[in-house]
């Protein structure tokens, strides 16, 4: 799919009528198209092509990839100067900004910086504990949570006012996200706690790893019975697992992983279990793809990047469309004036 | 003390219609608290609040207590003070993410609110920042405050 008013780099796409953002992500997903987004894991330098290096492994497979803010609590580039490097070339960043580290002040300060960079798309987190990671020292801000901080992103993009009701000259055109853990206990409260993210401004979704499919479809029926479908987009957390050894690691570490006990045997049987978990992790986008609901994926393969294409391409999710990319189309001027 | 706040979520239903009644007496009591001076009371009764709260709930002293829309589980001892549920880190056994040994307060939230008429209904609204600057003050006196129509 190609934007006929798809314009050069660094400008922004005209907001179309129901819109609120003028981002590439906002329209996929509105167009009905499965959406796939991915995550980016920032690098420990200052050096701007890392950055480049690390987006340009997703190109023509995604459309939108994700700076972290210091996830997991560990110390990396932040999230802001990720995404203002990526669209300077044109990529469409979400920007993940996480109640963690930064209190309303520096947050609303943030989401004004962001959009005047370009950013269209926002996702707000709580975030993990700092004691998660590598610096378990440092003070716990969580001035605001992923709720306030949904409602406050939302008050600057409608209401055009801070917090403190300071007018915004040009407020931020942004599509709002939220995380959502299907998998954590309270399991029955899940779905509620979705329904009070999207009574804050949620407009997308993108959920932790899936590894339990059945455990899926049960949130996404009550999603639906909620009547909740068809105000969010849902896009399920997917990525490959690379033996059974890390598959247990993660699951003991990483804060409200769910993986069952009988995908760590598959991994454990495999001969190759890098490969099989890639296999794993394009049968679940396949099956991800037709539960009722689900809007895309969200492929996190944190270190194992560069498999990233090759499970998307295998899972066959983009029905041959090409996410845009710089360079995707060599002369976009003359096709548009040719269009 | 944890039992004690673990007890106060079992009785929720219960401390939920006291609390209710003790709103009232405080609401009527406004005149008598207008004449002493709001701002004479604020450090005794203050203090009292979080002797009280300290043992049922663990108080934090916020001041801004939502403990009857949390099913008696007190937010403010969660390690992110997450005001809106529980985050995505809740452990397998309910316990939390940050400090294993301890129930998620928004796992014992969700159960305290099935026990209070109304209680789901409470959980599902969002509440908004909070407000530090009345870290430490009394809950209480606020409450009775706004009820009988004054600001705070």
């Amino acid at each position: 799919m190609i934007f006929e008013d798809e314009p050069v780099p660094g400008y922004p796409l005209p907001i179309l009528p129901g819109h609120t953002s003028p981002g590439r992500l906002e329209r996929v997903l509105r167009a009905g198209k499965f959406a796939v987004t991915t995550e980016m894991a920032p690098p420990d330098s200052a050096d701007p092509e890392e950055v480049y290096r690390r987006a340009h492994i997703f190109n023509g497979h995604v459309d939108a990839i994700n700076a972290t803010d210091g996830s997991g609590a560990n110390c990396h580039m932040s999230s802001v100067a990720v995404c203002a490097l990526l669209t300077r070339v044109g990529y469409a960043p979400v920007m993940q900004i996480s109640c963690r580290d930064k209190n309303r002040i520096a947050i609303q300060g943030d989401i004004l910086g962001g959009a005047a960079m370009g950013v269209c798309n926002i996702l707000c987190l709580t975030g993990d504990g700092v004691q998660a990671g590598d610096h378990p020292q440092a003070l716990p801000v969580f001035d605001l949570d992923a709720l306030t901080l949904l409602e406050t992103a939302r008050t600057m993009r409608d209401e055009h006012r801070f917090l403190s009701g300071r007018k915004l000259t040009h407020a931020p055109r942004v599509l709002l996200g939220a995380g959502a853990n299907p998998f954590a206990l309270p399991l029955e409260w899940r779905a509620q706690r979705l329904a009070k993210k999207i009574a804050a401004g949620a407009q997308f979704i993108q959920t932790q790893y899936c590894y339990d499919v059945p455990l899926l479809k049960a949130f996404m029926r009550r999603i639906e019975d909620l009547g909740l479908l068809a105000k969010v987009f849902i896009l399920v957390g997917v990525g490959p697992l690379r033996s059974a050894k890390a598959a247990e690691w993660m699951r003991t570490h990483v804060p409200g992983l769910h993986i069952p006990d009988a995908v760590i045997a598959r991994l454990a049987g495999a001969a190759d279990a890098a490969r099989e978990g890639r296999n794993l992790c394009i049968e679940l986008i396949q099956e991800i793809r037709t539960v009722p609901g689900v809007s895309g994926v969200h492929v996190m393969a944190y270190r194992q990047e560069e498999s990233v294409p090759e499970i998307i391409d295998r899972s066959g999710v983009l029905g041959g469309r090409i996410p845009w990319y710089p360079g995707r189309d060599p002369q976009p001027n003359s096709n548009r004036l040719a269009s | 003390m944890y039992s004690v706040r673990l007890w106060s979520v079992r009785h929720a239903r219960g401390l939920n219609s006291f609390y209710r009644g003790f709103e009232r007496a405080l609401t009527a009591l406004h005149p008598l608290f207008k004449s002493i001076g709001y701002q004479r009371l604020e450090r005794p009764v203050a203090a009292l609040e979080r002797s009280v709260k300290g043992v049922l709930f663990d108080c934090r002293m916020c001041g801004q207590c939502v403990l009857s829309s949390t099913g008696m589980s007190c937010p403010m001892n969660c390690p992110k003070s997450l005001r809106n549920g529980p985050c995505g880190g809740v452990r397998a056994n309910g316990n939390c993410e940050v400090r294993p040994d301890m129930k998620c307060v928004w796992y014992l939230a969700v159960a305290g609110s099935a026990r209070i008429p109304g209680g789901a209904e409470a959980l599902s609204h969002v509440q908004p920042p909070v407000d530090r600057r009345l870290t430490g003050k009394s809950s209480w006196l606020r409450v009775a405050r706004e009820r009988a129509g004054e600001s705070a």
